[in-house]
């Protein structure tokens, strides 16, 4: 079919430079423009039906206290904060690790976040019998940061340090292994297994500004670690003798790579739980259209996460009225069938 | 090894995901088929089985009565009685043999996606088809009391409903993937996104069910053998009995089409029969396997990686997979069921079991190479 028409996204070597750099700026400025209308429609609309005009009273005028106001201040502000950063957050630590294990199924979770997070979490109800998804954020977080450290030290073990091979097979070894001591708890005990399975679907709901404000500072420095770490990805995907003829450090390129991917994914999934569509498939949409330059990949992948993180987020509270359907069930259901209508249209973009 | 390394060169360029030096063997010939024959390669699954039929020999005597292992064998060969002969054959016997059958099918089959994908976390875990099996089995526990679709699926009962979860979802990955040929990085995207859509099913379903259900619905997610009759091992052993030698019969093309669609179409393979051929196999034997017992985490990923790690070879090559898979569902149905206090689904322990001994094979074979 339109095969023809895909070429400049794979294969920027021979298109003449300006054009490749307008389509990203293009794409750029449109994503942006994406996360913005997001942000917006998630801040006015819910549950409760609030009239545009007073959405804008209430964000302009911080001494109004009618119901509506405090609802948009204290509700939905925060949660569209923390929607959008955790969006930038997945979609960054996604293209990130799919550039480090070089493998297109390389979403962040592998690294061992999210079955760090999740056996940290079990933990924490069944031991210590918590059951609101705000207090087990620093629980998560923790997991998912020793997660990340044991399958680093396992996939790097031996003297030929951590190649994509060994830390994917390492990652997907050592989850396996904190799946299997999570699924231990949840078969033996209920009460665990009735308060983990609302963690463990991916939610924005009942994260207050104080969950927003506890992870943003690990996300800050993720997004600048990620960005740093763009170049030097660049020279990695030539491969490691490559680049290290170029007078690339592997290690440090991995290192920073692999703490930005523990930093965002593990801030973003201790306050949502684990949403594997966004790190999943937003680097594969992105890579259609900027081409593989991690520069563009990195920032873009980000942004358009945020948006669909947000998008449904929207959608989730609009189809159930006046319940709500998590993010992480929207996301996959509306997701992947445009995702699969694309790759169809065209030929992937290799990594 | 290195007496008999001595006639045939390795291929130049070994696949992503097996990058180790490739152990050379030695070239038979009979007649005008000729091949390479290579110590391991008859060695590791010779090995596996004897091991299986051992294992499996023990795992029937152990229990609230014990037997010997003699005992167990003469039984198994003819030879027993009474209520031994029963409680071998009627009681134990079903359990470790669908083990068994599950292992090789789901061992046989990741080595196919991992193979044909050349990619060593493809798996039918990571590309959606053990979740379209969960998602139709949580399904079917989940919604059987309530709306008129449910009970539908409800009467269909677990197994049934698993089968068709599975080959839905695979049909549906090798139709979607589908264009003029299957392309091996098109199957690992759209897997992608099937496995989302299984997963946010089941999520979907668990969170919106009782939680008696949730539980009993959470331990089938986890696979397990409790409870098993010969009548789960029946259809199982039936489509083995078709879609095994096929599977096996696949194994040489197999090795070409690792070199790249270009190279094996030059060689004179034709691509899309041969790519239908696998991956429906491979979908096949995953969904009838996950139908009996659930989809057992991991022996599909880990198994075929261990396997190509003992026999040294380019590829996760098959019968040694199907075998490996088999002893690592026995033997870790034979520690839930003897050494743990309480009886866990089998499926956690193949993964505790299964992933040290690729960590550790991982971390001895870098030493080793460098």
């Amino acid at each position: 079919m339109a095969t023809t028409v895909d070429v400049p996204a794979r294969d920027p070597a021979r298109t003449p430079p300006r054009s490749m750099r307008a389509r990203r700026l293009a794409t750029l400025v449109l994503l942006l423009v994406l996360v913005v209308a997001a942000a917006l429609a998630s801040i006015a609309v819910g549950t409760r039906a609030i009239g545009l005009t007073d959405v804008w009273r209430s964000l302009l005028d911080s001494a109004l206290t009618t119901d509506d106001a405090v609802v948009v201040r204290q509700l939905r502000v925060p949660r569209t904060a923390l929607g959008l950063m955790v969006g930038l957050a997945l979609g960054m630590a996604g293209a990130l690790m799919q550039g480090h294990t070089r493998n297109p199924l390389g979403d962040p979770g592998l690294l061992g976040v999210t079955a760090g997070a999740s056996l940290a979490v079990v933990l924490a109800i069944s031991l210590l019998g918590l059951t609101s998804p705000s207090s087990y954020v620093w629980f998560a977080f923790v997991g998912a940061l020793a997660g990340t450290v044991l399958v680093y030290a396992i996939g790097s073990a031996g003297r030929g340090g951590a190649t994509p091979l060994t830390l994917a097979l390492a990652g997907a070894a050592l989850s396996a292994l904190m799946y299997a001591l999570v699924r231990t708890v949840l078969v033996s005990d209920q009460q665990t297994l009735d308060s983990f399975r609302f963690w463990v679907v991916g939610s924005l709901a009942g994260r207050g500004a104080d969950v927003a404000v506890q992870v943003a500072p690990f996300i800050a420095v993720g997004l600048v670690l990620a960005l740093v770490n763009a170049p030097a990805l660049n020279l990695l995907g030539l491969g490691e003798d490559v680049a290290r003829g170029l007078g690339q450090r592997i290690w440090l390129a991995r290192v920073v790579g692999l703490a930005a991917i523990t930093l965002l994914c593990g801030a973003a999934t201790a306050a949502c739980g684990p949403i594997a569509f966004v790190g999943l498939v937003v680097p594969h949409v992105v890579r259609a259209l900027t081409g593989p330059d991690h520069r563009w990949l990195l920032p873009c992948s980000g942004l358009l996460g945020a948006a669909l993180l947000l998008a449904a987020d929207v959608i989730g509270r609009i189809v159930a009225r006046p319940a709500e359907l998590q993010v992480g069930i929207v996301l996959a259901l509306i997701g992947a069938p445009f995702f699969i209508a694309l790759v169809r249209r065209r030929k992937a973009a290799g990594l | 090894m290195s007496v008999e390394a001595v006639d045939v060169d390795a291929p130049s360029r070994p696949p992503e995901g097996t990058a180790r030096p490739v152990r050379s063997g030695r070239t038979v010939r009979v007649g005008r088929i000729s091949g390479v024959l290579r110590w391991r390669d008859l060695a590791v699954p010779l090995a596996a089985l004897v091991l299986l039929v051992l294992l499996s020999a023990v795992s029937m005597g152990r229990g609230d009565f014990p037997i010997g292992v003699v005992e167990v064998l003469r039984t198994l060969a003819g030879l027993g009685e009474g209520p031994q002969e029963f409680i071998v054959l009627e009681l134990r016997a079903p359990r470790v043999v669908v083990g068994a059958l599950v292992g090789l099918a789901l061992g046989v089959a990741g080595a196919l996606f991992q193979t044909f994908a050349r990619n060593p976390l493809a798996s039918p875990d990571t590309l959606g088809i053990t979740t379209g099996a969960s998602a139709g089995a949580v399904a079917a526990i989940v919604l059987s009391g309530g709306s008129s679709a449910g009970a539908v699926l409800g009467g269909l009962g677990v197994p049934l409903a698993a089968l068709l979860g599975a080959l839905t979802t695979g049909f549906l990955l090798f139709a979607l993937t589908w264009r003029a040929g299957v392309d091996g990085y098109r199957l690992v995207l759209i897997g992608i996104a099937l496995w989302s859509v299984g997963t946010a099913l089941t999520d979907w379903l668990l969170t919106n069910a009782e939680i008696y259900d949730a539980a009993s619905a959470y331990v089938w997610i986890t696979g397990s053998l409790n409870a098993t009759t010969w009548d789960d091992a029946l259809p199982l052993a039936l489509a083995l009995m078709v879609l095994l030698p096929l599977a096996l019969a696949t194994s040489r093309l197999l090795a070409v089409l690792q070199f790249g669609d270009d190279t094996a179409r030059g060689l004179g393979v034709r691509l899309a029969p041969t790519q239908t051929a696998v991956v429906l196999l491979a979908v096949g034997l995953v969904a009838f396997a996950v139908s009996a017992a659930g989809p057992i985490t991991f022996v599909a990923l880990v198994v075929p990686q261990i396997a190509v790690r003992l026999t040294g070879g380019a590829r996760p090559p098959l019968l040694a997979s199907g075998l490996l898979g088999a002893l690592l569902v026995v033997g870790a149905d034979l520690v839930t069921r003897t050494v743990l206090p309480e009886a866990l689904p089998v499926g956690i322990l193949t993964a505790v079991i299964g992933a040290p001994y690729l960590l550790w094979l991982l971390v001895r074979g870098r030493r080793r190479n460098t």
